[in-house]
């Protein structure tokens, strides 16, 4: 794997830092009047999700992370691992642990296409969509007649997640649903 | 992006940024120094370790030779105050290779001027009226008084060390925490830089003019040194002028001793070889100009954009510049 420099630190470049991959978050190059440089780098471990802050003396390097992105099916879950498949036609599946994941498991939709992060071939995180459409499995009644804005209560969709929905909303309905506020946005 | 070839400046930027322009010109010719223009290009450039110069290949009446890019009009300016200038100013595009972020482009210009016959003290008071000219304030609104901070004092008081005693794993331990990265091999002036940049400099400026004094000597580059009155210490007679937790100028009690300068710049290759730097070379005509005899006296370089940048109320130089290097 190439070693980028601090110079090359751009957002979103992956690296490793204490043996895990980072992504990195920002990077701002600090330089006394007539001294040594500085890089003040953020960085997020892929692994924990937790933002750490780092000096580096400008010009030394990190190693890159062998990470990629890609788009990955959810297919099934065997009450230990789920399974995602490739979307470029060679069917390969990877398991995902739940550590993995993580928060991701509320928004899981057969056949829905996710970002699943790969490190060394291993996946270590799954990003769902923006945007997703999910039933309501369960809800109070709708309000008849409450087609207005004012009021929500709680309902549950099939993948398990919770959000606050317009009174008027029923059991069985299709919403739309922002995975990154987790929002109701609208009927589907 | 398809919007890239846009300005990295607002063209009302661009007009502010003239008119500030105009009255640093002002500002000298009320003082009657002159204002000069000299070479980017240099036979000799920058040999400071933490500089890195930017060359290019020409072909000159002497053939084909490499040219250095200048880090600051500094050499070339001090050869004009050997052949008897007077006072000058220079508003010079400089180049600093692998230096751009928030406060920092690539080129940018740098705002010198020397002033012979002139103490340290003076050209201090000089720097700090020329910051209030560009900063347009209507008096009453000036930013603060102008506070004289000794190097020695902001790391007692920030970090409760002497930097010029405290022993060296010491300094490397605290450094190592602050920044939060291995300083184990790393020299005293790194260790030092580090507190400065990360711990001291965000909480410059911040009431008024900060003016920090009495450098390390390891810190002279061209500057004299003198004498701590504290315990003796020798200090380098430099300042450096701060406002908002921006460094803007560096001023010197300016070296004309042609011996000690050529010391100082073979220490400097010295170390850009251990340091596997590339070495770049002395300006052999500012060592003669050194020999021949300059005036004894001041001078200053402040980086313009930054001080434009806050005085029209920007976050970074490229908001202050028509492209800044990402859209050069």
């Amino acid at each position: 794997m190439a070693s980028y420099s601090t110079n090359e630190f751009k957002g979103g470049l992956k690296v490793m830092l204490d043996g895990d991959p980072c992504a990195i978050v920002e990077n701002e190059f600090v330089k006394p009047g007539k001294g040594q440089a500085f890089n003040r780098v953020k960085l997020r471990n892929l692994m924990t999700g937790r933002v750490w802050e780092r000096t580096f003396k400008s010009g030394e390097s990190l190693e890159g992370a062998d990470v990629l992105d890609l788009d990955m099916e959810y297919l099934y879950n065997d009450g230990e691992m789920w399974y995602f498949m490739k979307t470029d036609g060679s069917f390969e599946q990877y398991p995902v642990e739940k550590k993995a994941l993580g928060d991701t498991e509320k928004w899981l939709k057969e056949q829905v296409v996710y970002t699943v992060t790969l490190w060394n071939d291993n996946a270590i995180s799954v990003t769902p969509p923006n945007f997703i459409e999910l039933e309501v499995t369960e809800t109070d009644p709708g309000l008849k007649g409450d087609t207005a804005q004012g009021g929500s209560k709680p309902a549950t969709l099939s993948s398990g997640a919770v959000v606050r929905v317009p009174l008027f909303i029923n059991e069985g309905e299709v919403l739309k649903v922002d995975t990154r506020s987790g929002e109701y946005v609208s009927r589907a | 992006m398809i919007d890239d070839w846009r300005p990295t400046a607002t063209i009302a930027t661009l007009r502010e940024r003239a008119r500030l322009l105009g009255e640093v010109r002002a500002f000298f010719a009320e003082r009657d120094v002159l204002e000069v223009e000299t070479p980017v290009l240099g036979h000799g450039g920058s040999t400071d370790l933490h500089l890195a110069s930017l060359s290019v290949e020409a072909t000159t009446p002497a053939g084909r030779e490499r040219l250095w890019l200048q880090t600051s009009p500094e050499f070339a300016m001090k050869r004009l105050l050997a052949a008897g200038s007077g006072p000058i100013f220079q508003l010079a595009r400089c180049f600093r290779d692998g230096e751009v972020g928030r406060r920092h482009n690539l080129e940018f210009t740098m705002l010198e001027w020397y002033r012979p016959g002139m103490r340290l003290e003076a050209l201090i008071e000089e720097t700090a009226a020329l910051v209030h000219r560009v900063l347009d304030r209507k008096p009453g609104e000036a930013p603060g008084a102008l506070r004289r901070r000794r190097y020695r004092d902001l790391f007692r008081e920030a970090l409760a060390i002497d930097p010029f005693g405290v022993p060296l794993d010491t300094l490397r331990r605290l450094a190592a925490k602050q920044g939060g990265l291995a300083m184990d091999d790393a020299p005293r002036d790194d260790c030092l830089d580090l507190l400065m940049s990360l711990v001291i400099e965000p909480q410059l400026g911040r009431e008024g003019i900060d003016v920090v004094v009495d450098y390390p000597a390891s810190q002279a580059a061209l500057a004299r040194r003198h004498r701590d009155p504290e315990d003796g210490e020798w200090v380098a007679s430099r300042f450096e002028l701060y406002l908002a937790g921006l460094e803007l100028a560096n001023g010197y009690d300016e070296l004309t001793d042609a011996a000690e300068q050529a010391a100082r710049f073979d220490e400097d290759n010295a170390a850009r070889r251990a340091a596997e730097l590339v070495e770049v070379e002395v300006d052999a005509r500012l060592l003669a100009a050194l020999e021949h005899g300059m005036p004894a006296g001041s001078g200053v370089a402040l980086g313009i954009d930054r001080l434009i940048q806050l005085a029209l109320g920007h976050e970074s130089v490229a908001e202050v510049m028509a492209f800044a290097t990402p859209r050069c």
